[in-house]
């Protein structure tokens, strides 16, 4: 089959107009929410329905034609990028909110279902969606739970993995299977918790069954100011060891704040302040969630806050929030390039790592700025920087390499929430053995055997030791992470237009 | 070389465990992760069969094999780190002692599993098997930061790490969590914690089951949020009737808050146990458990409830039961036959419910299966899972049975 027969066999399954394969079109799809790694898909396709995403997957095995999935591309790791030699199929258009069950508090969406949008949709029934990712607003519950997302809520009520119940998947032959059951209990082993968090490669989610919760009839939201980084750290640490366990606990740093207030997200953070300490208490009885408010409170004025201000309303709560969320965007101010990065320390170790990325940040004369879940250890060291200054984006490299190692010295890990995709394969290796990555890789191959779903993305195949089924290790080498492009008649169609 | 001086001979004298198993089969004890990997990669090279063993108080150490490798010398707790609310175990320490140690330093595992207290922790997260404290703090899973195991190869491998979150590869930990030990011996166990809660009361209430029932519903339309919301047979709490039990757990306001919003919601109709009272209740619910031949967890939709334990009445009885009505979940034990649990699990399949069975004498467990047949296209998934983490199948552990 050519190039240009397999654009139409795909636009016989989707129809023409959601196959894209002119460059401007094609080069939409780049990047995904991290701006430093391009990619231009060969072709890209968006299926309407599942069994258009399983025709399009079974056409695509049968020529051995790699593909990677995509939602609304928020990701943060280049996890969702295809090159010019695969196929991107994008799961936008399955949209749907299939079922809301307020008896029995659970939710079946399609993929392409936009965060926000459920709990939207639950909120008559008096429930929500809890895991809400910064980007809540447009990624969808396809990728949350390709990276098993997280979010600032996720402290109290647990990650994508603790909201999914069940899934509807289309594997890389097409096969579909259905993992978990309406009520969470794993039908033999837990191949749903395996599947969410494994960054596309394992097959496409086309169906979603997800926990709802009820929605708090209490909430207190305080924000704490502190004179002195170290200071913030170490009340996130009396905070969790008092043991109340609050639904969110975010940290801002200066350089955070000010951007923040110089933004059109301005939500009224002390500008002088060297950190703020985002703290929200929710609950189902108002009495306890003031008492336990009032407790925590009174631990972060102990532990050095200057001020604490409680919200007086919801308007108030949504506007320190929005800050909180948007913060990203802010930061856009600061420069034209952004280095988004995510690792998690061990909670006690947040003052030092902090200390740690300000002295890698001085050293580079680089700005960092830190905003992050802090009671959960999940940094987010931001770098903004110029992409066009010769040389910068090196030093720019070279500090966040640093700054990974000194959380992985911490006792730490590389990703908390955003996923591995391209950006952190360099890293894998210094978390994970040989035989670990390996045994990863090993799982893979059970999903999609041939390696094509989301090909080069987590596993960096390089530094895997040998293990039965898979052969012996990989030499580094190729386009796609030493994976040697699958045997396929599958000529790049657009291949002249690439830039 | 006989194979016991093979093993002598690999990890030393000590490791030959020299109480006899009621089988005759030989009992092994590695003292580390590295011993266990030697083991399993000499066990793979000579073609033994194995079977894994804790402290042989949950699952029958009955399944016909070469040799028993257990893991009660992997007894030791190398960090409890109460800033971070994380732990890090040995899989063969007993919970009791794990617990002990954690409250000595201000933590606590919020996972009640059933069985008896010295039940190791390699058990509990092998089998998945949480208890009442599944309603307020999530399944075994929700507890796990990573795991190392050791695959039938005898590869030692590291999943997940010792942080709250962390989503770097794949999440070998949740295949882990529940596979009864067919893809790896589990040596080593990161947790993550709570502080001691503050408060923890519990209070109960008797009826019929359909009273209860009610009850219950009325609980969650009050929005109270309890850490245990659990219904027990007579039997399993030692009353004349079924027993509502409703444990709260955390600071003092919030025990009391809920507590006042649970004497609304019922009415007043609740007793509040003492501590010793509460700890005895939940304690014989959850060892009953290991002094019945078989028990099974099915899990359904809340709103199912009624109609699942009418059914479990209706097919195997109702004596011995445990049943969170707020998330769906039931555990049964008692003594029946691998037919009867076959025909239940059809049933229930038809139902979209799975029956996990828990423990079992062997040759129910190899005629039923932990897990039984797997719905369309699973199956050669998880075939292909096993013949990863253990190519020469050297575990013996029954995941399908035999139909």
């Amino acid at each position: 089959m050519t190039g240009a027969s397999l654009v139409a066999a795909l636009a016989e399954i989707v129809g023409a107009r959601h196959v894209r394969t002119a460059l401007p079109e094609r080069v939409t799809y780049a990047r995904d929410g991290l701006p430093t790694h391009r990619h231009v898909p060969g072709v890209v396709v968006l299926p309407g329905s599942r069994d258009e995403v399983v025709a399009v997957v079974r056409l695509l095995a049968a020529l051995g034609v790699p593909f990677v999935p995509r939602g609304a591309g928020t990701g943060l790791s280049g996890g969702a990028l295809a090159d010019g030699d695969a196929v991107l199929v994008v799961l936008t258009r399955l949209n749907r909110i299939l079922k809301i069950d307020p008896a029995n508090r659970l939710a079946v969406v399609e993929p392409g279902v936009v965060n926000v949008r459920l709990s939207a949709a639950a909120a008559p029934h008096g429930l929500y969606y809890s895991p809400d990712p910064s980007s809540q607003t447009a990624c969808t519950i396809g990728g949350n739970v390709a990276e098993n997302a997280g979010g600032p809520h996720c402290l109290k009520y647990g990650v994508t993995a603790t909201h999914v119940l069940g899934l509807e998947v289309v594997l890389a032959d097409g096969q579909v299977v259905e993992l978990g059951s309406p009520g969470g209990e794993a039908w033999g082993p837990d191949l749903v918790g395996l599947f969410v968090g494994s960054e596309g490669n394992f097959g496409i989610a086309t169906r979603i069954s997800v926990r709802l919760l009820p929605v708090p009839r209490a909430i207190r939201t305080l924000l704490a100011d502190f004179t002195a980084l170290r200071t913030a750290g170490e009340a996130v640490s009396a905070v969790i060891a008092s043991g109340i366990v609050p639904a969110a606990l975010e940290m801002m740093d200066q350089s955070c704040i000010r951007a923040v207030e110089d933004s059109v997200y301005a939500a009224g953070y002390p500008r002088d302040a060297a950190a703020v300490l985002l703290v929200e208490l929710d609950g189902g009885r108002e009495e306890a969630v003031a008492a336990d408010a009032e407790t925590i409170d009174g631990i972060l004025r102990a532990h050095g806050a200057r001020s604490v201000l409680t919200a007086a309303d919801a308007k108030q709560r949504e506007r320190l929030w929005q800050g909180r969320k948007k913060a990203f965007g802010a930061m856009g101010r600061l420069s034209r390039d952004l280095v988004v990065q995510d690792a998690v320390v061990p909670r006690s170790a947040l003052p030092d790592v902090l200390e740690a990325i300000g002295r890698i940040a001085a050293t580079y004369g680089l700005t960092v700025s830190n905003v992050f879940h802090a009671g959960d250890g999940n940094l987010h060291p931001n770098i903004s920087f110029d992409g066009r200054v010769p040389g910068l984006k090196a030093r720019v490299d070279q500090a966040s390499g640093e700054i990974m190692a000194v959380c992985i010295a911490a006792g730490g890990t590389i990703t908390g929430e955003h996923g591995i995709g391209l950006d952190k394969l360099r890293y894998m290796p210094l978390i994970f053995d040989g035989d670990a990555l390996a045994a990863m890789r090993a799982v893979r191959r059970v999903f999609d055997p041939d390696e094509r779903v989301n090909p080069g993305k987590v596993i960096p195949i390089h530094a895997c030791r040998e293990w039965s089924g898979i052969g012996t290790r990989n030499a580094e080498g190729g386009r796609r992470n030493g994976i040697a492009s699958p045997s396929s008649a599958f000529p790049v169609p657009t291949s002249a237009w690439a830039p | 070389m006989s194979l016991l001086d093979r093993v002598r001979a690999l990890l030393g004298d000590d490791a030959v465990d020299v109480a006899p198993t009621s089988d005759g089969v030989p009992r092994v004890a590695p003292a580390s992760p590295d011993a266990v990997a030697l083991l399993l990669g000499t066990a793979r090279e000579e073609g033994w069969r194995v079977r894994i063993e804790g402290a042989g108080t949950w699952l029958p150490a009955d399944a016909p094999a070469d040799l028993a490798l257990t893991t009660r010398r992997l007894d030791k707790v190398p960090a409890i780190e109460p800033q971070d609310l994380s732990a890090t175990a040995e899989a063969g320490i007993g919970c009791d002692l794990l617990r002990q140690q954690l409250a000595d330093r201000g933590t606590w595992l919020a996972v009640d599993p059933p069985g008896l207290a010295s039940r190791t922790l390699g058990s509990v997260v092998a089998t998945a098997t949480a208890g009442p404290l599944r309603q307020g703090f999530g399944p075994v899973r929700d507890h796990l930061l990573g795991v190392t195991f050791v695959t039938g190869d005898g590869r030692l491998v590291q999943s997940g790490g010792r942080v709250m979150k962390n989503v770097a590869g794949y999440d070998l930990t949740k295949l882990e969590a529940g596979g009864f030990g067919a893809f790896g011996v589990i040596v080593l166990v990161h947790l993550r914690l709570r502080a001691l809660p503050r408060a923890d009361q519990t209070l109960v209430l008797e009826g019929s089951r359909d009273d209860l029932a009610q009850v219950s519903d009325d609980i969650a339309a009050a929005g109270i949020q309890p850490a245990a919301h659990e219904l027990l047979s007579p039997a399993l709490a030692r009353r004349e009737r079924w027993t509502l039990a409703v444990r709260f757990a955390g600071s003092a306001a919030l025990v009391s808050a809920e507590e006042t919003g649970l004497r609304g919601a019922t009415g007043g109709r609740c007793t509040a146990l003492r501590a010793d009272e509460a700890h005895a209740l939940w304690m014989h619910a959850a060892e009953s458990f290991a002094a019945r031949p078989v028990a099974f967890r099915i899990g359904g939709l809340p709103e199912s409830s009624d109609e699942l334990l009418d059914l479990l009445q209706h097919q195997v009885g109702d004596e011995w039961i445990s049943a969170s009505p707020a998330i769906g979940a039931i555990r049964w034990g008692g003594e029946t036959t691998a037919d009867r649990l076959r025909r239940l699990r059809r049933t229930l399949a038809g139902l979209e419910v799975p029956l996990t069975l828990e423990r079992a004498p062997w040759p129910v467990r190899a005629a039923v299966g932990h897990f039984g047949a797997y719905r369309e296209g699973v199956g050669p998934l998880v075939a292909g899972l096993r013949r990863t983490f253990d190519p020469g199948e050297a575990f013996v552990v029954a995941v399908e049975g035999t139909e």
